[in-house]
């Protein structure tokens, strides 16, 4: 039998392969050879025969029947089988296979091997790649190794320690002793994952960082060695580009970023060496900036002093002027970071980061996109603005829907004037609108409205802009329900802002009409241009009739909605002719409560309740459909009525529309809802007419507050409050508090009421309740009961505490009679 | 869940400008099917890169730091807060080692030697963070290891077990 080819023979063999087929069938002769040796039991070449195997898995070939193979390997006395055995192991035997633990006592006895390269071999796979149950087997040995004096040794166990307490957090306390003189090695190996260990401890554990700050005295430490390292002479070892030893001077100062967080002593105790080393270190080569870079980060966390931050945002404008893109990368990222904090620091070098949007590399132009949206203020909108619609024209289509809306915040927040701010959202509009998001359509409405001077201007521009090209939905949206406000406008050519434009009412209605029949037009779209030629319907004077058969003809349209607004139209024209004109008028000026984020408006006959969204709904989204089902299932019995409850996350702009429908018919009071459809959401459903604020004025005093519900350190108390005028309403403040050692995440307050009652549920302060009392959070339920029946409630409760989710359902009553009598 | 301000090289990975893998080291649990998806993914962003754009690029939720040496690129995947400009020091002394045990080191020797490029790889990273800052001391491991390593004869006679 001839001996099996060697390894380096075979990747010579496979390279000359010339097509993927044949690399295949040399691939497959081979393995099946290797096959046959491993069925055979031979000891001499199982070694070769799994390293073949293993450069085979490399590319990209199966070898999991290898896998015994490397634990043979593991287990002989050779040291070469060892070699490659742990090789195999740390390349084929991750956690989730099989076999994995049946590595633990090979690695057991090698940790014990009296040959310190097998020691190595063995630490370095468990700190690789062992298991959790692994690294509970193992710790033992592993913390021995940690006090041992053989620094080779000694620095690999401080790794393995980091992965076992990755593994096993628990495990962490066992390592503290070893701990003790680990920072008075000289080994730089020891020292550096020495640091690395420390780190890993005070990062997961409050206590152990308390206890490093206070006991070990862990901060002069740290000063002491670093101010070595920079101080010491040249160090052939460990110098790069003469800068001593750079990974453990990073390391360090990161671990003294840890310790000086929200810690004044700690904090002062690091000012002169990082005022030091912040600038002393040469910056001519890319390792001298990381360690600056780190510097800064540090000063930047910790609580410095006025004079070191400016100095480190000094650093982070040298970056930006550097002509390494990495550096400038660096820079950007860093003072997005900062850029809340030091405002007035950061905006000194606005214009190197504008220039910083024209770079070729894209995470520094996404990173100067942001910086410069965070830098818009009143002073300098105009010429930011100018480079950031440029921006919009020429950067890449992954950027344009975010630098959009971040344009029109802007805009909105800081526009100098409204023929500004409107062609402004024109240039953003026609140059990128296809990208603009679609909940932008009707806060641009709105801001057109009440532009009231502008409406001519606004109108004339919009139509100009549509004329030759209508495939992007939001400019057509908004063209069109102005066309359709304004319409009388433009033929009447009274635009005062710029040159009026000649155009007929038949253009107008054929532009309209195209949008109409456009395959290119989404279904919203058709819906907005069907509504803007009914309004001219009582704007123009010459085409009515024209009108009135578009609208007939779209009576049978087989599109759903678009068949709803035809036939109701054309019933206006039929049987309600005397209100057409009444229910078409011009929409009135819309008051907008300005908040900082994107607002969206809900009007509530003549009153406004803002509705404030965010634009970056958190990962826990809870969707008020799926809340109602869940309450579907809490409450079984037929007496009680499920209620949306509003939660802290974005609702689509027409979210108001499932509230209403959940509720029924409940009669708008007032004049009737204009039928021109905007994607404005619908009134809050309950307390229409009344004030809408959360608190009455008028409260009936001295309502006894009760606890409704105290389990397992969650309390939750109702506090009560009634109008005089209203009696039928009862406003109630729940205060969540937790007195565990421990926060409560994503709490989820739901409840239920009987069918004769109503509830609405507003959005609850936070979804934290942080622990030992520290907080609470708050949320108000309305509930309505005008049959004054006793008030009962069914609440369910969901949280995560303690890493396990948890759910709890009660019933409510205790109510005090004064809150429902 | 809180992200930890640790530097932790989720992997590593090596290939050629034709996109051939010359080593992967993975210091995360995930099945094969995914690390091949995974390494398919980034070579095509990499190898798609322009030579005038920064080291970095954004992936997902870390971050990729490569450098091109030769004929062979080096990348390295980092946590999204993690010290970019000291992961490409990181990178750079990997290469440093591999030059001084192979003197003069190409792609070639990292082809016929792979498992060497694998130990020295593994005297200087631990579960993705540095081990050792001096230059010399993780090629000398090797080198007494490679000493350690049985003869052939010897290999022959000594019993396995």
């Amino acid at each position: 039998m001839p001996a099996p080819i060697r390894l380096r023979e075979l990747i010579r063999t496979i390279r000359t392969a010339r097509t993927q087929a044949e690399e295949r069938e040399m691939i497959q002769k081979e393995c099946a050879a290797i096959r046959s040796s491993f069925r055979e039991e031979d000891n001499t070449y199982r070694c070769r025969n799994v390293a073949k195997l293993l450069y085979m898995h490399m590319l990209g070939y199966p070898a999991h029947f290898g896998q015994l193979e490397c634990l043979k390997l593991i287990a002989s006395q050779k040291f070469t089988d060892k070699r490659i055995g742990y090789l195999g192991a740390m390349l084929l035997l991750d956690e989730r296979q099989d076999v994995h633990l049946l590595m633990t006592n090979c690695i057991k006895n090698d940790l014990n091997h009296s040959t310190q390269y097998v020691q190595g071999l063995a630490l370095c796979t468990l700190g690789c790649m062992g298991s959790s149950e692994m690294c509970r087997d193992l710790a033992g040995e592993v913390e021995k190794l940690l006090k041992t004096s053989n620094s080779y040794l000694r620095k690999k166990a401080a790794l393995c320690a980091v992965h076992v307490i990755r593994k096993v957090p628990e495990l962490m306390e066992m390592f503290l002793p070893a701990t003790k003189n680990l920072l008075n090695e000289k080994n730089h190996g020891v020292l550096h994952t020495s640091v690395v260990l420390l780190t890993e401890m005070c990062e997961r554990s409050p206590d152990m960082l308390a206890h490093f700050r206070k006991n070990e005295k862990l901060v002069p430490q740290l000063v002491r060695i670093l101010k070595n390292l920079i101080m010491s002479g040249y160090s052939p070892e460990h110098d790069v580009s003469g800068i001593s030893d750079p990974f453990l001077q990073v390391r360090i100062l990161r671990l003294l970023r840890i310790l000086g967080r929200n810690d004044d002593d700690s904090s002062e105790a690091m000012n002169d060496i990082l005022a030091q080393v912040a600038t002393n270190t040469e910056t001519s080569k890319n390792v001298g900036n990381a360690i600056l870079y780190e510097t800064v980060l540090t000063i930047m966390d910790i609580k410095s002093e006025s004079g070191l931050r400016v100095l480190a945002i000094n650093i982070l404008g040298r970056f930006l002027l550097n002509n390494d893109k990495n550096i400038r990368y660096v820079a950007l990222t860093s003072l997005l970071k900062t850029v809340q904090t030091d405002h007035n620091a950061v905006q000194r070098h606005r214009s190197t980061i504008v220039d910083c949007l024209k770079d070729l590399d894209v995470s520094i132009k996404r990173r100067a996109m942001e910086l410069s949206f965070a830098l818009v203020n009143g002073n300098n909108v105009r010429g930011m603005m100018k480079e950031l619609l440029y921006f919009l024209d020429s950067c890449e289509p992954e950027f344009k829907a975010d630098c959009a809306s971040g344009i029109f915040l802007a805009a909105e927040k800081y526009a100098p004037s409204k023929r500004w701010h409107i062609d402004t959202i024109m240039r953003v509009l026609t140059t990128a609108g296809s990208y603009v998001r679609d909940d932008a359509v009707p806060n641009l409405i709105q801001l057109i409205t009440n532009s009231v001077e502008m409406h001519a201007y606004t109108v004339q521009r919009l139509y100009k802009a549509i004329l030759g090209d209508y495939s992007q939905q939001p400019l057509v949206q908004v063209a069109s329900w102005c066309i359709g406000e304004y319409g009388d406008l433009l033929v009447s050519g009274q635009c005062e802002e710029e040159e009026p434009i000649q155009v007929t009412e038949d253009e107008v209605l054929d532009i309209l009409e195209s949008i109409l029949i456009s395959n290119m037009s989404a279904s919203v779209t058709r819906g907005y241009a069907l509504t803007a030629i009914m309004k001219l319907s009582t704007r123009f004077t010459c085409t009515v009739n024209r009108i009135k058969k578009v609208v007939s003809i779209y009576g049978s349209s087989i599109d759903v909605e678009l068949q709803q607004r035809a036939v109701e139209y054309n019933a206006l024209f039929k049987k309600y002719d005397h209100m057409r004109p009444a229910l078409l008028e011009r929409m009135p000026v819309m008051e907008k409560v300005t908040t900082n984020g994107p607002t969206e408006i809900v009007q509530t006959n003549g009153e406004t309740e803002p509705a404030v969204l965010e634009t970056k709904p958190p990962p826990s989204g809870l969707q008020p459909g799926s809340q109602a089902n869940d309450l579907l299932d809490l409450l079984g019995g037929s007496d009680i009525t499920p209620v949306i409850p509003t939660v802290p996350t974005s609702k689509p702009a027409s979210a108001g529309g499932e509230l209403l429908d959940l509720l029924g018919d409940l009669n708008l009071t007032g004049s009737p809802v204009p039928a021109p459809a905007p994607q404005i959401s619908q009134p809050p459903f309950l307390l229409d007419g009344l004030p809408s604020q959360p608190l009455f004025n008028d409260i009936a005093a001295g309502i006894p507050s009760i606890t409704a519900y105290n389990k397992n350190g969650l309390k939750i108390d109702f506090t009560f409050e009634r109008s005089n005028t209203n009696p039928s309403v009862t406003v109630i403040t729940i205060q969540a508090s937790n007195s565990t050692e421990l926060d409560m995440t994503d709490f989820v307050f739901q409840a239920a009421v009987p069918k004769t009652f109503q509830l609405q549920l507003l959005s609850p302060s936070s979804s934290v309740i942080p622990a030992f009392n520290s907080g609470t959070i708050t949320q108000v339920i309305k509930v309505l009961n005008p049959q004054k029946q006793q008030l009962r409630m069914r609440i369910k409760l969901t949280y995560n505490h303690k890493g396990s989710a948890m759910q709890d359902l009660a019933e409510v009553n205790n109510f005090p009679p004064q809150s429902w009598q | 869940g809180r992200r930890f301000l640790i530097s932790e090289i989720h992997f590593i990975l090596l290939f050629s400008r034709q996109g051939k893998l010359r080593l992967q080291k993975w210091y995360t649990t995930l099945p094969d099917k995914e690390k091949k998806k995974i390494v398919r993914e980034i070579v095509q962003i990499i190898l798609a890169r322009h030579q005038k754009t920064s080291s970095f690029v954004d992936w997902k939720d870390l971050k990729l730091v490569y450098k091109r040496y030769a004929s062979l690129y080096f990348c390295c995947a980092i946590e999204d807060q993690d010290n970019e400009l000291l992961t490409l020091e990181v990178v750079h002394r990997y290469v440093e080692l591999l030059d001084r045990y192979f003197g003069n080191v190409c792609e070639l020797d990292i082809i016929f030697n792979f498992e060497k490029a694998y130990f020295i790889l593994d005297e200087f990273i631990i579960g993705g963070e540095v081990q050792d800052t001096s230059k010399r001391s993780a090629v000398k491991a090797i080198e007494d290891s490679d000493m350690l390593q049985e003869t052939v004869e010897e290999y022959m006679n000594k019993p396995a077990f």
